[in-house]
């Protein structure tokens, strides 16, 4: 089995390593897609969300080793921190608000962006501070709590004041825009009309794009160097003159504020949200796409987000009908299906293949393929 | 009614089960420095078997007494979670106990998906009635002007807390068991070389652990009347703070940091009204625990019994 899998990772490593070509298929797909109904654009816009979401974890899970188990509740600040400037919620519930702003409140998105990214960053340092000092397991603890209380927040601040309108949720958020026009009407080119879903998914690529760029620039920094030092061995990287107080923070703070700006997206996407979509589920499903595809390699975590993001339609589309021939009735619906596979991937890959299923080819390797440098090595290190 | 006492009853309950599971990830954190996020779980487990076991006995016995239902939910429960819990163990933090930190932490949490997923296809999604294995009338005991009521299923769960951790005091420090296990904890390497087999000591650590958890999960059951495949969730993350409170890896810091937790947590949501003039309410109960796990991790990360926290590496 391993060896097929080497063999497999092997050429997909090859196939996927050409970035123009992963980028030909990521703009082409959606227009295929768009032909067949909204219901596979959402997917896509919505994989795309998770590759995001899983890129921001990879940052403090992957490359600082640190473990965060409630990183759904970043994406909440950002939802949440977007839909109150831009839907009615705040205008219908206080009067002060309603006389200061007549119009409505209709903040860009593209401006909210960065805001939601600060809230959240601000939020993951003051979550990771108090464990800083201590075993990585602590702040596993802590975040996961955190995950619950933004819900318990989400869920109670109704009363009594409405600010989060409660279990309902908040709906009417605006799409995001430019002036008079906005996503929702979608973009006539004149040859060709791009649909709302498609400009969605075409934003979220954009932004994928600059947080991939993003990412590797801070992998291969000083920055990132400095985090694989620390999860490696935190004492002999302090040893080496090693920040790991400020390198700790500044990883929980650029992870969250990734969140934060995919919160902001999902919520201008779907228009509507409520605690329901931030559960301690969705951030078990965020770890386990970094897990799957390879903790800490960038290609192989977006690999996992995608792998796993379009798994619960293939169960939808594929296991529940079929199910339905085999049994005459649904056994197991594809959600609960979905955990399920969710829980046992992280268990199985961590014991079979703990580097993921697209792992980071090793140093030697790199070496070994370039002949004139692996020789250099070779004598040197005689 | 006087408030300010019941709550105290209200909170001595609680923490005893927070205690009772406190207990298993505190020994197991001592042995091994991991989290078993699948601990809590293994709570739902206990319950669910149990609840199972009551519904069998009732099935041939319609009117059984309360102590036939509860002992035969108990010979459910403990030999199904020791089972389930040794069974981890073996397949999935034992292979992992050499790995970097992150794989066995992963693997729990992952474990703890999968149990409440498994638990939730055969026990189905909505909470399940538990029948009363105790009589309903509380007894009231009148203090002041006002009186305070316990039920009988809240003595129940005070009493067998005290019993079982008598006997774990007693295990860890009398026995030749708990002195291996004493001594695992201590320094694994050293207790393998005079003799200790590590592996034995572990695994004993995880059925004593789950056997406790099956309990806690059988009382909390009962108490609440309903079980459900995501029980084991909140209590288990609010004992793994208690743990911590009471000082990680230390058994006597678990039962006083479940005790104090319970208390906080009890008192939290009697006056948290009062206290922040009616803003917030007591659905916001939950965020006590969380509270207590900022405060100890700022302040006293060994919390208030232990001694060593600070990376070994």
């Amino acid at each position: 089995m391993n060896s097929f899998t080497n063999q497999m990772t092997d050429q997909l490593t090859k196939l996927f390593s050409n970035k123009w070509l992963v980028l030909a298929i990521a703009i082409i797909v959606p227009m295929i897609l768009s032909n067949f109904g909204n219901s596979g654009l959402r997917a896509l816009a919505m994989a795309i969300l998770f590759v995001m979401l899983a890129l921001g974890l990879n940052i403090v899970v992957g490359m600082a080793g640190l473990l965060d188990l409630g990183y759904i509740a970043f994406f909440a600040l950002g939802s949440y921190t977007y839909a109150l400037v831009a839907s009615p919620h705040l205008i219908e519930n206080f009067e002060w608000i309603a006389a200061m702003f007549p119009n409505g409140l209709h903040a860009s998105l593209f401006l909210m962006l960065p805001v939601c990214a600060l809230i959240a960053g601000i939020f993951g340092v003051l979550l990771g501070a108090p464990t800083l000092k201590l075993r990585g397991d602590y702040l596993a603890i802590v975040t996961l709590g955190f995950g619950e209380i933004i819900r318990i927040f989400m869920n109670n601040m109704n009363t009594p004041v409405n600010i989060t309108n409660g279990p309902k949720g908040m709906t009417l958020i605006e799409p995001p825009g430019i002036g008079d026009w906005h996503f929702g009407m979608g973009l006539d080119l004149g040859f060709y009309t791009i649909q709302p879903l498609m400009l969605f998914y075409y934003l979220f690529l954009i932004l994928t794009i600059v947080i991939v760029y993003v990412n590797y620039n801070l992998a291969q920094s000083r920055i990132g160097r400095a985090w694989v030092a620390i999860r490696e061995d935190e004492i002999a990287a302090k040893a080496m003159g090693i920040n790991t107080r400020n390198l700790k923070l500044l990883a929980f703070g650029m992870g969250a504020s990734f969140g934060g700006v995919s919160g902001a997206l999902f919520a201008s996407l779907q228009g509507f949200i409520s605690p329901e979509s931030y559960t301690l589920n969705e951030s078990i499903a965020i770890l386990a796409m970094v897990v799957l595809g390879g903790i800490g390699h960038i290609p192989g975590v977006i690999f996992g987000a995608i792998m796993l993001a379009v798994l619960p339609e293939v169960l939808r589309h594929g296991v529940e009908p079929l199910q339905m021939s085999l049994f005459g009735k649904v056994m197991m619906e594809a959600e609960i299906l979905r955990q399920l596979l969710y829980g046992l991937a992280m268990v199985l890959v961590m014991l079979y293949k703990p580097k993921g299923l697209w792992p980071k080819p090793q140093h030697e390797d790199i070496v070994a393929a370039t002949p004139t440098a692996g020789a250099a090595v070779a004598g040197g290190a005689k | 009614m006087d408030i300010f006492l019941q709550q105290i009853v209200n909170g001595v309950v609680l923490g005893s089960v927070y205690a009772l599971i406190a207990l298993g990830y505190t020994m197991v954190y001592g042995i091994l420095q991991l989290i078993n996020f699948a601990h809590g779980d293994v709570l739902m487990v206990g319950a669910l078997t149990g609840l199972m076991a009551i519904k069998a006995v009732q099935s041939f016995m319609p009117d059984a007494p309360g102590w036939l239902l509860l002992i035969s939910a108990l010979a459910a429960a403990i030999p199904t979670c020791v089972a389930l819990n040794v069974t981890i163990e073996r397949m999935a933090y034992r292979p992992l106990r050499n790995a970097p930190r992150l794989a066995p932490l992963i693997t729990a949490i992952g474990l703890s998906i999968v149990i409440q997923t498994v638990g939730m296809i055969i026990f189905g999604r909505d909470p399940q009635q538990v029948p009363r294995l105790m009589p309903a009338e509380p007894f009231m005991f009148p203090v002041g002007e006002g009186e305070v009521l316990i039920t009988a299923t809240q003595v129940l769960i005070i009493a067998m807390a005290v019993a079982l951790m008598a006997c774990l005091v007693i295990l860890v420090e009398k026995t030749k068991l708990g002195r291996a296990m004493r001594a695992t904890a201590e320094n694994p390497k050293v207790a393998g070389l005079m003799g200790v087999d590590s592996n034995r000591v572990i695994v004993a650590t995880f059925a004593i652990g789950a056997a406790l958890a099956a309990v806690a999960g059988v009382l909390v059951a009962s108490n609440y009347g309903q079980a459900h495949y995501s029980m084991g969730f909140m209590p288990g993350l609010k004992a793994f703070i208690a743990a911590v409170l009471g000082g990680i890896g230390n058994i006597y810091g678990a039962m006083v940091g479940g005790l104090v937790l319970g208390l906080v947590e009890s008192l939290g949501a009697g006056y948290i009204g009062d206290l922040t003039g009616e803003v917030l309410g007591s659905n916001y109960q939950d965020i006590f625990a969380f509270v207590v796990l900022i405060i100890v991790l700022v302040f006293k990360p060994s919390g208030i019994m232990g001694e060593r926290v600070a990376d070994r590496a």
